[in-house]
């Protein structure tokens, strides 16, 4: 930047302050532009997240700096170790499956005739645009213990009613369930993106080379996708890792806690009870595992850019 | 398009003779079709259900020898009669029409802008800007709604709908830049310098230039924006608690439930209705919906 206004400057020294007095309106132009972003990041993404650290040393009055005993106290809590492990375990089993099945929705779509592929498409994507709050108040209703439509299958089949949000077992299934139908369009749309982008040419070379069907899934496919799968994966850890709404209307953490993700814990403790100290410091937790997977995903954006 | 079926349909006539290789295809077409036909029963059958329920009367629904998915009774509109007239669902379409409108108005006029200087006017600093913008995209409303709820608390904003109309920007605005940023850095350059020679200024070259030429990243961006400020529950969740300034999530989920018998049909009629207009505006701009959605991670 400075180099070439130096050049510049130099080789036309009479305009060299009209020059520098664009350059200066241009920044400022960008500048005065960029505020508002830089104003709602600052004030209300920033700016929340410092005073939450300082809102988790504080005691439940708010009155007195306490230090890190609201973190110690989580951890003397088996509840919160819980909302631990369920966090971790419901966030891994439901990205898999949405990854699998979204890779396997991707290919069906990708491998029919061109004409019928956008009506498929259209009718699996349906999940993803209905607000999940009022969707999964239908899954409720699927579920619920007299009337449920799923028990009333199982009972046609001969098979014995499943207790689907009273049991602990059964409560942690039906979460990822849900949240599987929500999440799954969303690989769906990105890897057939993906599939479409890969160039035909790879199949008829790796076709007269006499590749099997299951080989050119490995060995074209598969490395050909290879980035749009990981950036989906990361990202989609992060938004289920961080899942509110199905638990809240579903279960509400139930029975007796085991349901709860960090989000809805820490909206039960700093919300519903008052808590607000004890509640930043539970959302606070999800803080480290968000960044090291932002990273991740930021250094493989950063990487495909150079690539191309 | 064209040119790939031209492709295959070129390579098909190649291996026509070969028998095997057809009979191969054939069973692949078969099992794809299988997957999709189980996969849209599992994507539709929630949605159908809900419809199901809201269509059947009261004695129906709680009639458990009959079939719950099919309507065997005779079908009645009356949960939705009741739910427009006897409940306080329109004032939630209309707090949830306003929140949506303005969200959207701010979240475009500060998205284009700032894309646009973080695009053409490269500064000090753009880059860093830039990477930041993806980062807060990354941040779930659920780390930030407690020190939120103090803040706005702080401000007088709490249980009022403007509220929604403050922090929405946050889940927006990010996002809508980054993919804003995308679709003006494929503009090509020649077209700004163009205009420039021309004579127009940055605010004509934004808008008689970049806005027309990016206008299908605008539109997804503005569903984007819409569609979040429709469906988001954690914040009004959290900050609103009084009837008149409910949005159609939170409203649909809590108050519709009050009582000491659910009313299953209308409620599932509630969440239909509540559902309907992103599915509708999915429905007509399913591409650009498309578009926005995979912009996001394929645009670097």
């Amino acid at each position: 930047m400075v180099d070439s206004s130096k050049t510049l400057g130099s080789s036309q020294p009479i305009r060299r302050g009209s020059l520098y007095i664009f350059l200066r309106q241009r920044s400022t132009i960008a500048f005065m532009m960029v505020l508002p972003l830089l104003l709602i990041i600052g004030c209300l993404v920033a700016y929340p997240f410092f005073y939450s650290i300082y809102l988790s040393t504080l005691n439940k009055a708010e009155t007195a700096f306490v230090g890190i005993s609201n973190f110690l106290f989580l951890f003397k809590r088996e509840t919160f170790w819980m909302v631990v492990q369920q966090s971790v375990t419901f966030a891994l089993i439901a990205v898999v499956f949405k990854a699998l099945i979204g890779f396997i929705a991707a290919h069906a779509v990708n491998n029919i005739p061109s004409k019928g592929q956008r009506k498929w498409r259209g009718m699996m994507l349906v999940p993803w645009v209905i607000p999940p709050a009022l969707s999964t108040l239908g899954w409720w209703w699927l579920f619920e213990p007299t009337y449920s439509s799923f028990n009333w299958i199982l009972e046609a089949l001969g098979l014995s009613a499943i207790p689907w949000l009273s049991d602990t077992f059964w409560a942690r299934f039906s979460i990822i369930l849900v949240n599987v139908w929500v999440g799954a369009p969303f690989f769906l749309i990105m890897y057939l993106a993906a599939l479409k982008s890969i160039p035909e040419d790879l199949y008829e070379a790796a076709s007269i080379d006499g590749a099997s069907a299951w080989q050119k899934l490995i060995h074209v496919t598969i490395p050909m996708m290879r980035n749009i799968i990981s950036i989906t994966v990361l990202f989609s850890i992060i938004v289920t890792f961080a899942n509110f709404d199905i638990v809240r209307v579903l279960t509400q953490g139930g029975p007796r806690n085991s349901t709860h993700l960090f989000a809805s814990y820490s909206f039960r403790v700093g919300i519903e009870s008052g808590d607000i100290p004890l509640g930043a410091a539970v959302s606070l937790f999800m803080f480290p595992v968000l960044a090291v997977l932002a990273f991740i995903i930021l250094r493989n954006v950063r990487q495909r850019t150079v690539n191309i | 398009m064209t040119n790939r079926t031209r492709n295959t349909g070129a390579l098909g006539a190649l291996i026509g003779n070969n028998t095997s290789l057809n009979s191969d295809r054939k069973w692949a077409l078969i099992a794809s079709y299988a997957c999709l036909i189980v996969f849209v029963i599992f994507f539709l059958c929630p949605p159908f259900y809900m419809l199901i329920t809201s269509l059947k009367t009261n004695a129906e629904i709680a009639d458990l020898s009959t079939n719950p998915w099919i309507i065997e009774q005779g079908l009645t509109i009356e949960h939705y009669i009741s739910l427009l007239t006897e409940t306080a669902f329109l004032t939630y379409f209309k707090n949830t029409v306003i929140v949506a409108f303005f969200v959207v108005l701010i979240t475009m006029v500060i998205s284009v802008l700032a894309a646009y200087a973080l695009s053409r006017l490269g500064f000090w600093g753009s880059g860093v800007i830039a990477t930041g913008v993806f980062l807060v995209y990354l941040v779930p409303d659920s780390l930030l709604f407690i020190p939120l709820f103090k803040i706005v608390g702080g401000l007088g904003l709490l249980n009022s709908y403007w509220v929604l109309v403050l922090v929405y920007p946050t889940l927006t605005v990010p996002f809508c830049t980054w993919i804003m940023i995308g679709y003006f850095a494929s503009i090509p350059k020649e077209l700004d310098e163009a205009a420039l020679i021309d004579g127009a200024n940055h605010m004509q070259m934004l808008l008689r230039v970049f806005i027309p030429v990016a206008l299908p990243g605008l539109i997804a961006a503005t569903i984007f924006a819409f569609t979040v400020s429709w469906a988001s529950f954690l914040y009004p969740l959290a900050y609103i608690y009084s009837d008149n300034q409910m949005v159609l999530t939170v409203g649909t989920v809590t108050t519709l439930i009050k009582g000491d018998v659910f009313h299953w049909g209308g409620l599932m009629a509630g969440a239909l209705l509540a559902a309907a207009p992103p599915v509708i505006l999915y429905a007509f701009l399913m591409d650009y919906y498309i578009a926005g959605l995979t912009s996001g991670a394929t645009k670097g």
